[in-house]
């Protein structure tokens, strides 16, 4: 575990995959050359954001909720250790059995001793995010523990070697049926020779791959959507009935829970029962919900297990700015309106989480100055667009911008001395304060023709300025400044003396009738300049 | 307590420190429906049919033929002990009716190889929410246990009119979460493939709603 020294108290960074491997504009430079990621991306997030907007839209009391949202995740950060313990109380009356885990090593561990006892080397597996972060499938397998992945994108993910999800949502939507049809073709046993790419009959290769995994794995994994603290109840939504099946059939169950996803009342669960589903697919209600409170003699696992994680989200809770991103509820909206999501794809983004909300939830779970998590927040334009979709209004923009000027922080911190930054920003001040200096720089400009190419454009610049030219070419600087200009142009204009402050207030009195009195000439003259003008421009 | 426990809930205490006091949340959403009731089933018809599940309206005097045309005449078929034996066909030499306990662990129950070899199962419902097309199932003795619902291939299920409210937060209101609660909106279905949805993957793949006015 990886500790940060911010004075006291110290924060506790999480370990596991929440890191960003290669800095994010190399990473992205990288997929942009993916013509079918890109196409498919782009198809996908379109086609979600337009079912979504219909789907909200139809709402009337759609801003209702998202406020109602807001509110509640505020209320669950500010008293998160009362309703955790109220909800392993309520857990544990009704037979469940609750561990607690610092960081994803740790809730892996815990797993794997679950799995141990129970005597089996196979498991199956609901699509998590939770385990997505702590790499569990990889730490089992390491241990001997082969986890099959029941959820049909996961799965088409795992089938495909050394493949990663690209979206929280539809993991595997970076891959065309063509590819998939070859995929279980390969991997598949017993599977039809001659399976066609028709997303039927590849969902049908599915139901007859697991099946039998159904029907006769004593143990499970999976995430969870919400916890209830009043009640000890849990709930998963899902659509393929996977998720159904690995909850109901085998003898144990082991769930991998955020600490951040409490809820205090089954009143605050119809409020995300109406918020995720839209935000998330687009459609009003995801095929099924289950709920779960504690152990049903007879009916489902006997063996009820939920392993609350830290791993990095408390470091986030330190963050008055930046906590808000442990409101997420994983719907995806952010990503699929985000214009950089669209074009880079999630795989740029390292951690298991891409997108907007990755872009902030990584960096503060895993530590903004460990490996390259530092390049996370400028991977946005921050036109908005996430915070508008996000269900619970977590302001992302307003979290990307904090968490830049942390990365400068942490950049200087770690390298002592002045960046290079500073030093361009130490000049720019000298320049700009002083028309003088300012003139004696413009002079300068004619140079620029050196470093310009044959297509008058600059295309590589050297140092820190070059993070803008990797990925924009500059026009051709003119040949002289607006100032010299000017000055040539209009020689005979009184200069202002340096130093002179202009006194708006005067001026503006001082020409108050200027305008009419030409409006007045030009509706005289019978010409309408200034609508003619504005018709145009638009 | 144990160490992680401690670690954990006295890290966030600290991660705390400056004592947030946001206000209590306000709920302005609609908690009440406003409309008719013939309007409200109106809407829960549009929404199931929308998710391609097959939609029909029948009294207690039609139901039974209802099921059996739906059934066929050749199937083997499960229900839950509560069921209403008045909404079931009689059984036929190529028919047979099996029911089951409620309690896996009880006589009667059937075993996952023995449901994954029957037809479809009959069960009744608890509430219907019309605003998303969702059937709430709640373990009640005429719905039955989770697995009876999911491992058959076709689920008929029967939604008496006065179950069918508007809202989520009418039907959350009407369901007991000390059971296992399933919420169904049409059949089992995907779309992680070029997002094209396609109805069935691992659960039931038809369903079947029987409105019972």
């Amino acid at each position: 575990m990886s500790v940060t020294q911010l004075g006291m108290p110290q924060v506790r960074h999480g370990v596991g995959n929440i890191f960003e491997t290669e800095p994010f504009p190399q990473y992205a430079k990288r997929e942009l050359k993916n013509e079918q990621l890109r196409a498919n991306l782009g198809f996908a997030t379109h086609k979600i954001r337009t079912k979504r907007a219909a789907v909200t839209g139809e709402l009337p009391d759609w801003e209702d909720l998202r406020t109602a949202g807001s509110m509640i995740k505020q209320k669950v950060m500010a008293n998160l250790p009362e309703y955790l313990e109220e909800f392993e109380k309520n857990f544990t009356a009704r037979g469940g059995h609750v561990h607690w885990a610092r960081d994803a090593h740790e809730a892996n561990e815990i797993a794997l001793k679950l799995i141990r006892a129970e005597g089996v080397d196979e498991i199956i597996k609901i699509k998590s995010m939770a385990t997505a972060e702590t790499g569990l499938n990889e730490y089992l397998e390491e241990n001997g523990v082969y986890a099959i992945e029941t959820d049909l994108a996961e799965e088409i993910v795992q089938l495909g070697d050394n493949d990663r999800p690209s979206h929280i949502l539809v993991p595997a939507i970076h891959r065309n049926r063509t590819e998939i049809r070859d995929i279980f073709r390969r991997k598949i046993e017993g599977v039809d020779p001659n399976l066609s790419d028709n997303p039927a009959e590849l969902a049908e290769a599915s139901r007859f791959r697991l099946r039998e995994k159904f029907l006769s794995t004593k143990v499970a994994v999976s995430g969870v959507n919400f916890g209830i603290a009043d009640t000890g109840t849990m709930t998963i939504v899902e659509s393929e009935g996977n998720g159904r099946m690995c909850l109901t059939l085998p003898e144990t169950l082991i769930t991998f829970m955020g600490i951040e996803k409490i809820l205090p009342t089954v009143e605050d669960y119809e409020v995300f029962l109406q918020l995720l589903p839209r935000s998330s697919t687009g459609e009003r209600m995801n095929p099924y919900t289950s709920t779960w409170t504690g152990v049903t003699p007879g009916d489902g696992p006997q063996n009820l297990h939920v392993i609350l994680m830290d791993n990095g989200r408390t470091a986030a809770l330190a963050d008055e700015v930046g906590r808000q991103a442990l409101h997420c509820i994983r719907c995806s909206a952010c990503m699929n309106v985000c214009p950089v999501y669209e074009r880079a794809g999630g795989h740029a983004y390292g951690s298991t989480y891409p997108g907007p909300i990755g872009a902030i939830l990584s960096p503060q779970l895993g530590g903004i100055e460990n490996e390259y998590n530092g390049t996370l927040p400028y991977a946005s334009s921050l036109c908005g667009a996430c915070y508008d979709a996000c269900p619970v209004k977590i302001n992302i923009p307003e979290v990307l911008v904090h968490l830049r000027g942390k990365d400068i922080d942490a950049k200087k911190a770690k390298k002592g001395a002045p960046t290079q930054m500073d030093a361009i920003m130490l000049g720019a001040k000298t320049i700009f304060s002083s028309g003088k200096v300012m003139a004696l720089a413009e002079k300068g400009l004619p140079l620029s023709k050196i470093v310009t190419g044959k297509d008058h454009k600059i295309s590589w610049l050297p140092g820190l300025v070059g993070g803008w030219t990797d990925y924009r070419d500059i026009p051709e600087p003119p040949k002289q400044s607006f100032r010299n200009w000017y000055k040539k142009e209009r020689p005979s204009e009184s200069k202002r003396v340096s130093g002179e402050r202009v006194d708006i207030a005067a001026l503006l009195e001082k020409n108050k009738d200027k305008a009419a009195e030409a409006h007045a000439a030009a509706e005289a003259a019978g010409v309408d300049v200034p609508a003619a003008v504005t018709q145009e421009a638009m | 307590m144990s160490d992680a426990k401690a670690e954990i809930l006295k890290r966030i205490r600290t991660s705390l420190g400056d004592h947030p006091q946001p206000a209590e949340p306000v709920r302005n959403y609609r908690k009440v429906s406003d409309k008719s009731e013939e309007e409200v089933l109106e809407m829960l018809i549009d929404r199931l049919v929308d998710y391609k599940a097959n939609v029909y309206q029948e009294t207690e005097e039609t139901i039974a033929e209802r099921v059996s045309e739906l059934l066929g005449k050749s199937s083997r078929y499960v229900v839950p002990t509560g069921l209403k034996s008045e909404w079931l066909p009689k059984d036929t030499a190529a028919r047979t009716r099996l029911v089951d306990s409620g309690n896996a662990k009880k006589s009667g129950a059937l075993g996952v190889r023995e449901l994954d070899a029957v037809d479809a199962v009959v069960t009744s419902s608890t509430v219907s929410c019309a605003e998303t097309g969702t059937i709430f199932l709640t373990s009640n003795p005429d719905e039955g246990r989770r697995a009876i619902t999911l491992v058959p291939d076709h689920h008929i299920c029967v939604v008496p009119i006065d179950t069918v409210v508007e809202l989520i937060p009418e039907a959350i209101k009407r369901t007991n979460f000390d059971q296992p609660v399933t919420m169904i909106s049409g059949p089992s279905a995907t779309s992680d493939i070029e997002l094209i949805r396609v109805e069935g993957v691992h659960g039931p793949r038809t369903l079947d709603v029987i409105i019972l006015k």
